[in-house]
């Protein structure tokens, strides 16, 4: 089985994250740049069909540079090589621009599956995955908490709010994960070493035949107006519990029009 | 005035707050035209008309709550060919993103998603990165799909004709590749669901076990409010996955959140700190989710929640 994985390298969710003054994209210089926490579950799904089913596990990655980090973090848990669609046309793509540039990109290296993680800790549009299904013609079966596979057919536990639905499908399609469906491995010392050697494929936007118009911030369909942080919150009332806290909380929320 | 387009959420005759709430936004922009899927259009119909939707599109066959949003986006899109709306807006839940997704693809057209406010030029508020930047956006492609987080909106009621407008339309092969087989419903009780709720209530670490987050929920039950986790409560399997509230589980942004035994970990504040009053009970008082609280209470939340509790239905009853 040829199992696609693809992962998004974004700041770090503990270092400071913000937009960028001059063309309100993403500041990546501000932050640590991490794997995709969700990714990571991609990844090890992706690393555990391949073990019961056989097959080979490839990364696909579209980011900048930086984002072989990314690529060689997913290879050192054990994927078999990468690919970097990099590029500095695709700086400022939007979910449409994204979705284009990957569809292309998997079209062009062939899968039996696609998976990703279920949203990006980034941009959190949870977007992705219908997107790629939509553009590639093949199933989506996405919020994954479980997943089987029997020949060409693939069935999930799709999460919901009330619990969740049993969904079915035929291979080729695209998978998305939650994090309540493995936990992922760590990469071992060998497998760092093992990393280094695997090849990794660097695409452009040319290579790759993506269609430049649909890609990049002048491209977007959509744009950021203005943008500024959160103002902080007022200090509220902090008290101790002299054995009347209960009360005293009770009090706060029918002064509040709670009860 | 151009129609605005609304997917309705539902579950075959009650309508979810969130549509009424994407009613009331429509009518500032134009008419709202609602989009009912599969059965239940009569049962519904009262619900939308009290908010002011002026027309439901009724595609009533059962299909379509039979795959997963491919067959809701393509009936979007091709009402959207045939209406010429303004905007159309879904919920930014899973499904309404997923469906807005496929639709933007479809049409070219540019999406906004968790949307928390819309200024008259359809602009759309965000709240970036956990709520720590507030960004406004526009879609600058097509007709704009919006996808606005449920609790956003205070619904209004403003009388509508929702006059039902049946639609002919069949879902195609394409649409039907991602097939329902069982729906698995593992709600407990008769609680709200988690995102739509006004009040939330959530346990941390702090609960210590799954038996404690009974004491979550007699608190929760006591305000009517949903039940949360923070993520150290659904990793450790005391609480089901899908009530985690963080930066990989929801995102709620309830009139009142109370946060027990929760530290308050960036990971938790992603997916809560844009609800409009927060209250803690911790027992340390350092804990960084105390920056949020509008009310706090350092202590013991076994010796404090029960009091609360006794005090709340006190007051109630």
């Amino acid at each position: 089985m040829n199992i696609v994985v693809c992962v998004k390298q974004v700041p770090d969710t503990w270092s400071e994250r913000t937009l960028r003054e001059s063309d309100s994209t993403l500041d990546r210089d501000a932050a640590d740049a991490v794997i995709n926490e969700l990714d990571e579950f991609a990844i090890e799904e992706g690393l555990r069909l391949a073990e019961a089913h056989g097959g080979e596990v490839t990364i696909l990655s579209m980011g900048p540079e930086r984002a072989t980090e990314a690529i060689r973090k997913a290879l050192s848990m054990g994927a078999d090589k990468g690919v970097h669609l990099v590029d500095d046309a695709l700086h400022g793509s939007d979910v449409l621009g994204t979705s284009a540039a990957l569809a292309t990109v998997l079209d062009q290296i062939g899968f039996d599956l696609v998976i990703l993680g279920s949203e990006s800790t980034d941009a959190r549009t949870g977007v992705m995955a219908a997107m790629l299904s939509e553009r590639l013609g093949v199933p989506q079966l996405s919020f994954a908490s479980k997943v089987e596979i029997d020949g060409s057919s693939i069935r999930i536990n799709r999460q919901a709010d009330y619990g969740y639905d049993t969904v079915e499908g035929t291979l080729p399609a695209v998978l998305s994960v939650v994090e309540k469906i493995n936990e992922p491995r760590y990469p071992s010392f060998k497998g760092i070493m093992a990393a280094k050697k695997k090849p990794v494929q660097t695409m452009s936007v040319a290579d790759a035949g993506i269609d430049a118009s649909s890609v990049g911030l002048e491209n977007a369909a959509s744009e950021v107006l203005s943008f500024a942080k959160r103002p902080p919150k007022q200090a509220g009332t902090i008290v101790p519990d002299d054995g009347d806290g209960g009360a005293k909380a009770a009090a706060f929320l029918a002064d509040r029009k709670f009860i | 005035m151009a129609e605005i387009l609304i997917l309705a959420e539902h579950d075959g005759e009650t309508v979810k707050k969130v549509t009424t709430e994407l009613i009331t936004l429509a009518r500032r922009f134009g008419e709202p035209a609602v989009v009912w899927t599969g059965p239940g259009a009569e049962a519904g119909q009262a619900r939308l008309a009290e908010f002011g939707a002026a027309k439901v599109y009724v595609a009533a066959s059962p299909e379509y709550d039979e795959y997963v949003a491919a067959p809701k986006a393509e009936l979007l899109a091709e009402l959207a060919k045939q209406s010429s709306p303004a905007a159309i807006l879904l919920p930014s839940t899973a499904e309404g993103r997923e469906i807005g997704g496929r639709l933007a693809v479809k049409t070219g057209w540019g999406i906004l998603t968790d949307v928390v406010g819309v200024g008259d030029d359809l602009s759309a508020e965000q709240a970036n990165f956990g709520g720590a930047i507030n960004v406004s956006s526009r879609v600058r492609a097509g007709t704009p799909i919006i996808a606005v987080r449920p609790n956003a909106v205070t619904p209004e009621p403003a009388p509508g004709a929702a006059v039902l407008e049946p639609v002919s339309l069949t879902v195609s092969d394409a649409a039907k590749q991602a097939r329902i087989t069982e729906r698995v419903v593992q709600q407990r009780g008769e609680r709200p669901e988690l995102t739509e709720a006004s009040i939330v209530v959530s346990g941390g670490r702090g609960v210590g076990s799954a038996e404690n987050m009974a004491l979550i929920e007699s608190l929760a039950d006591s305000l009517g409010a949903a039940v949360g986790a923070s993520r150290a409560v659904t990793d450790a399997g005391w609480y089901p996955h899908q009530f985690q509230v963080g930066q990989t589980g929801k995102t709620v942004s309830p009139q009142l959140y109370v946060a027990v035994g929760i530290s308050g970990a960036i990971q938790h504040r992603a997916g809560m700190q844009t609800s409009k009053t927060i209250m803690v009970v911790n027992k340390d008082p350092e804990a960084p989710i105390f920056e949020l609280a509008d009310f706090g209470v350092v202590g013991d939340l076994f010796k404090v929640v029960p009091q609360l509790v006794e005090e709340i239905t006190k007051r109630t009853s």
